[in-house]
């Protein structure tokens, strides 16, 4: 199947890594309002700018954003890094189990853009409407204590975002005055949007994906065509 | 507008009026109001918890989720073409505008433009999808303030453009149409002409209702001054869209950072905005929007240029390994979509920012020492889908 998949047939001609001067300027000047706090960047050249500071600084670093003149505030929410146990084809491990087969191993945990070391990463966006630029943030936010500091103060916008990635993700935020659920019942039991929360729609019916998007007969061989 | 620049100090000036418009030291027992889920100024099942002091709020404090989807958790278990779909019921009035932000988002990270045909053809159907979920905010909200005539207005001649949006795409609501690399399908014949004509009507509506409503001393009474939020505050809520430049910042992502694949350069028109920041700024900057959205699609429809409306992509779609933020001007304001990819063909993580959801937080904050009636304006004027904000 993989030679279906767009990443073979419709890979652009990587041009000369190109530079990105405005972008450089902004991640210089958070290095040097930050210092050590910055532990990662990336920066895709005319696009967009990944910044990953430790915990300590995440709140610093959108009070270094918003000294800079990015003012607007975006969205504020987490990623979980761990392969889904409960993802395609890992969805019948029951009768895996039931016929003896060995259960799946899931992939191994892969973090994105800027790096990372923990399952759980913060994920916050600011945008400078004078700069057209925006700047992704990303914070480590080690299993064992699943703290950060509020943006709240800085942003009052990140309230609601910090209160919906509390009940999504279970964390908590330092200092943030109304720290309760925002959509889920407050006795609600869990974090939805962890990848080991298993989606029960899909534990009842698994995938009815996976009938579509097995190649067509007679088709396997050729590139992939519009419709 | 003030002499203070810094954007702190007016930040903190601002706080200060809040608490002014509560006079604290005369707080009599109070008593507590429940707004919704089921009141019509809510339009959905938006909540709301006032606390009153007399006829004035002292907080107030919205309650989401009554129609909470989980539509972040439902990505991860669904191909690209089937969020498609499913992102349609975000913002179920402007269903076009939020699947062409992921779609750009799906695009970019594989490398993939929309050829020039579809190009504008999303572009128009676009701002379709801005004149059928506005044009109907002008009369609902004259309908919330107690204006009926202007709700039935809007509801009829909203249809001219809902008949276009169907024609071309075989929904009314949820049209389904945008494709990573194009569109399902051409546009029908006759439907340009027939396009035209539809954008008369709806100018000639943005006329009526500006002399039924906007002109209307009651509703100017109800609306103006009232509400007021000031640009740095607006800032820091991420407020957008229309209820940014309702207070005076010249933003608009068409015209500001706008994605490939809209073509919004190739026509001739206007960000509108409006320094008071109150509630009457707010319809009349919707007004004239949807005044421009009209001017765009009419330049839009004179200068398609012909060819195919779907590059060539995979049958099957995967999308590289990667991370995405695409963010487009939606009707409501801001809609973006953070998706990270994982090479499968599902997404591995979606995070969705819909406008509704930080335009409402503001809520406590520009609602507190306002009056009762009040409330409804500002809720009115905000102007939220329930979807767009629950997810």
């Amino acid at each position: 199947m993989s030679q279906l998949s767009s990443a073979d047939t419709e890979t652009p001609e990587e041009a000369a890594p190109a530079i990105d001067e405005a972008r450089e300027a902004v991640l210089a000047e958070i290095t040097a309002r930050l210092g050590d706090g910055v532990v990662g960047s990336h920066i895709r050249p005319g696009d967009d700018l990944w910044i990953r500071v430790d915990r300590a600084n995440w709140v610093a670093a959108a009070e270094a954003a918003k000294a800079m003149g990015y003012r607007f505030f975006d969205f504020l929410s987490a990623i979980d890094w761990l392969p889904s146990p409960f993802g395609r084809d890992m969805d019948s491990q029951e009768d895996r189990i039931v016929s003896g087969t060995p259960a799946k191993e899931p992939e191994p945990m892969v973090q994105g853009y800027a790096g990372g070391e923990t399952r759980f990463q913060l994920l916050a966006r600011v945008y400078s409407i004078s700069a057209g630029m925006g700047i992704t943030f990303k914070c480590d936010l080690p299993d064992d204590d699943l703290t950060a500091g509020t943006w709240s103060n800085v942003f009052a916008g990140a309230n609601w975002h910090e209160r919906e990635a509390r009940e999504m993700f279970g964390f908590s935020f330092d200092g943030h005055p109304n720290m309760i659920n925002l959509y889920l019942p407050a006795d609600f039991v869990g974090n939805p949007l962890r990848k080991d929360f298993p989606l029960l729609a899909r534990r009842v019916r698994p995938w009815p994906g996976i009938v579509d998007v097995e190649p067509m007969p007679g088709v396997a061989d050729e590139e992939g065509e519009g419709e | 507008m003030t002499a203070i620049s810094d954007p702190q100090s007016v930040a903190a000036l601002a706080a200060e009026a809040v608490d002014n418009r509560v006079n604290l030291d005369f707080e009599t027992e109070g008593m507590t109001l429940n707004m919704g889920p089921q009141h019509p100024a809510t339009h959905g099942t938006l909540r709301i918890i006032a606390r009153l002091d007399g006829e004035q709020v002292i907080s107030a404090e919205p309650m989401c989720g009554y129609m909470h989807r989980g539509y972040e958790k439902l990505t991860e278990v669904r191909t690209y073409p089937q969020i498609n779909a499913l992102i349609n019921r975000i913002d179920w009035l402007g269903s076009f505008a939020n699947e062409v932000p992921f779609i750009l988002a799906a695009e970019k990270l594989m490398g993939v433009e929309a050829p020039p045909r579809a190009q504008w053809i999303r572009t128009i159907l676009f701002e379709m999808s801005r004149i059928a979920n506005i044009s109907l905010f002008l009369g609902d909200f004259g309908l919330q303030l107690g204006g009926m005539t202007a709700g039935f207005y809007a509801f009829r001649d909203r249809e001219w453009v809902l008949n276009q949006i169907e024609s071309a795409t075989g929904g009314r609501f949820h049209p389904n149409f945008d494709r990573i690399g194009g569109l399902k399908d051409d546009l029908p014949k006759g439907w340009i002409e027939s396009s035209h004509t539809a954008m008369d009507k709806l100018l000639a509506f943005c006329d009526e209702i500006e002399d039924l409503l906007v002109g209307n001393e009651i509703f100017q009474g109800r609306t103006r001054g009232i509400g007021v939020i000031p640009a740095e505050i607006a800032l820091s809520y991420g407020l957008s869209g229309a209820n940014l430049r309702a207070s005076g910042v010249d933003w608009d992502l068409r015209r500001d950072n706008c994605p490939p694949g809209l073509v919004y350069d190739q026509a001739d028109w206007k960000v509108w905005t409006h320094p008071d920041g109150d509630c009457f700024a707010r319809t009349w900057v919707r007004l004239q929007e949807t005044r421009e959205a009209a001017k765009i699609v009419k330049q839009l429809l004179d200068t398609i240029p012909s060819g195919p409306v779907m590059a060539k992509v995979p049958r099957i779609i995967k999308v590289p390994e990667g991370e995405a933020y695409v963010a487009t001007e939606n009707p409501l304001g801001e809609m973006g979509y953070y998706v990270v990819s994982k090479g499968d063909l599902v997404p591995f993580r979606v995070k969705i920012r819909s406008a509704s959801f930080n335009n409402i937080s503001i809520v406590p904050w520009v609602a507190r020492g306002a009056y009762v009636p009040d409330l409804i304006s500002i809720l009115g004027s905000l102007y939220f889908i329930l979807g767009d904000i629950d997810r």
